[in-house]
């Protein structure tokens, strides 16, 4: 019966946040009635204290070597207090404006999040139809899936060239960059839910004599959503690689090209701030995805 | 007076890479309206699949189902089914999975309010209407079964076909639940097929008993009218001479003359 699963390293079942999830809740501690709110309170701070001091701990360890490690004068790269010192107003300040190419990290995030927002919104809505179309038809993906395979594993940045040839603008590029990115787990991904989608929902929405329309949102859609919604977890991720890399070829106010532009006027401490910021926003870009994803699918994995 | 149900010299085959399989040869019946018929037989002669092609799920591959003299090939909410393992969408309140059906066959014909009471009805009728906003996975076996009948009955079928409705259930729910089915059917006066594994189920619930022999190529063996007054009281009937004869008769069929050959 089963069609057999394509097995992709791409396919995984949105373990993260719920294992995350799970040991949240292990070190939220019992309470005992007897003890009444002060006792609750004090519970709530510790469990809060236990997710929170061990990482504050291992970051001021880190800090703490790499002051010592870079301390010298003429070190390779500046030490945290060197940081601090030299590019103070880039961590304090994140949206402050003085010129056009002179502009707070934030919205130089900002920037490069809306170019992510377009060609991973793109990404999403033609993957997953993609997708569909490919885990529906066993024709469509003896036909595609061997391509999908290939094009996945090719490098984000070994596109850019070929779409600067074809949109000849930075900034479109530098969105077709993302969206072909993003594009192969979504679609990979929404294949997979879909031919996994239990024949008893076929059967049901055929006695219903659902249409293709209501097919694929009543059904489909909810259906595979766990499986989507990976693939779209593993897309943003990709997306912020790929923005970071394809702003420092492409130019503009983005947080890629700040790196760039750092570089070549060598001032390391703001790089390092850059790469903060980066690493800050992908965390969140990749929570956010997650949270929608157990949001959604809440109803969707248990039967 | 043609039949309302016929089934028609049906066979089924199924081909996999070459190799065709007949899992069910010249089965021919003719139903009446109103009539409960249970399908009994091992497993694994093609109950299943025979309910599925009065389903409209599978195709026959030769002979014709014919409901009021016109035949059906595709599935539809006519012909009702309740699923061996609920089919309830999980991700859909007890509440928006009955919805999902009456949406879909009253569009047009019922208003919004209209819809909503229809909805209730039908989860009142089996006792489910308190929990309309649960969702499959926090509730019991024996309630998602209920919902499924629900979800059924709500697309006021010509039809119901039950596919082993209470076979994973405990024998008290399912008790409760074969009495449910009786009064439904006693209220509502639908034609219902039911697939059992279970003498005395078939014996309490059904006007006649269809005993299938056993596959590749399983046909019709016999087919017994279960003569007991309505409405039966599972009590009454464990001393009524006609309920012991039946159930015998339905053993003997089943464990003297087609007994389950291992080998086979
Ligand atoms: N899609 C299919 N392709 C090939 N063979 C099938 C298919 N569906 C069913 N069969 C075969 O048909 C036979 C009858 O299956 P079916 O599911 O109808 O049995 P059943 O009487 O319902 O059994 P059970 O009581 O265990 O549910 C089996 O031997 C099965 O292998
Ligand atoms: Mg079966």
């Amino acid at each position: 019966m089963a069609v057999p699963v394509q097995k992709t390293d791409n396919v995984t079942s949105l373990p993260g946040p719920k294992a995350s999830a799970k040991a949240a809740e292990i070190v939220a501690l019992p309470t005992r009635k007897s003890d009444g709110k002060g006792k609750k309170i004090l519970d709530q701070l510790k469990g809060i204290a236990a997710t929170t001091v061990p990482p504050l701990l291992v970051l001021g360890v880190l800090l703490l070597v790499w002051q010592i490690g870079f301390a010298q004068p003429g070190a390779s790269l500046p030490a945290p207090s060197v940081i601090w010192a030299e590019a103070k107003d880039l961590i304090l300040d994140p949206f402050f404006v003085m010129g056009p190419q002179d502009i707070g990290l934030g919205l130089r995030v900002l920037t490069s999040l809306e170019r992510v927002a377009i060609g991973f919104g793109l990404a999403a809505v033609v993957g997953v139809l993609l997708g569909a179309l490919v885990g529906q038809s066993v024709w469509a993906t003896r036909g595609l899936d061997p391509i999908f395979q290939v094009l996945r594993t090719v490098p984000p940045l070994a596109w850019l060239p070929i779409s600067l040839a074809a949109f000849r603008d930075a900034n479109p590029s530098a969105i077709f960059v993302i969206f072909i990115t993003a594009i192969w787990p979504i679609i990979i991904n929404t294949a997979v839910g879909i031919r996994n989608i239990p024949q008893d929902y076929r059967n049901v929405a055929q006695v219903l004599r659902l249409n293709t329309f209501e097919f694929f949102f009543k059904i489909m859609v909810p259906s595979a959503a766990p499986y989507i919604f990976t693939g779209l977890r593993i897309g943003i991720g990709l997306s912020w690689l790929a923005i970071v890399a394809a702003e420092m070829l492409t130019g503009g106010v983005g947080i890629g090209f700040f790196i760039w532009d750092a570089w070549n006027s060598s001032k390391l401490s703001d790089i390092i701030v850059a790469l903060l910021y980066i690493g800050v926003v992908g965390f969140a870009l990749d929570r956010l995805v997650a949270a929608i994803g157990n949001l959604v699918t809440r109803g969707t994995s248990a039967s | 007076m043609p039949a309302y149900l016929k089934l028609d010299h049906l066979d089924k085959s199924f081909i996999r890479g070459g190799q065709t399989t007949e899992v069910l040869k010249d089965i021919s019946l003719t139903i009446d309206q109103g009539e409960f018929v249970s399908i009994i037989g091992h497993s694994g002669c093609g109950k299943s699949t025979l309910l599925n092609l009065i389903a409209g799920l599978t195709q026959v591959t030769a002979g014709a189902v014919l409901l009021e003299n016109r035949e059906v090939n595709a599935p539809g909410p006519e012909r009702a089914v309740v699923f061996q393992n609920h089919s309830l969408l999980p991700w859909l309140t007890v509440y928006e999975n009955v919805k999902l059906a009456v949406e879909k066959v009253f569009s047009g014909k019922k208003s919004r309010a209209e819809r909503h009471d229809w909805i209730m009805a039908n989860l009142d009728l089996v006792q489910m209407g308190h929990a309309r906003d649960k969702r499959p996975s926090e509730i019991s076996g024996g309630m998602k079964q209920r919902v499924g009948i629900a979800r059924a009955l709500a697309m006021e079928p010509k039809i119901l076909l039950l596919d082993e409705p209470f076979g994973a259930l405990d024998a008290l729910t399912r008790a409760h639940l074969q009495d449910s089915v009786m009064d439904i059917h006693a209220r509502l006066k639908n034609t219902m097929i039911m697939i059992t594994h279970d003498v005395d189920e078939a014996v309490l619930l059904s006007d006649r008993i269809v005993m299938m022999t056993n596959g590749p190529a399983a046909r019709i063996g016999e087919v017994l009218t279960v003569d007991l007054p309505r409405p039966r009281k599972r009590l009454d009937l464990v001393s009524d001479s006609r309920y012991i004869a039946a159930r015998e008769a339905v053993l003997r069929f089943l464990y003297e003359r087609h007994r389950l050959v291992e080998a086979a």
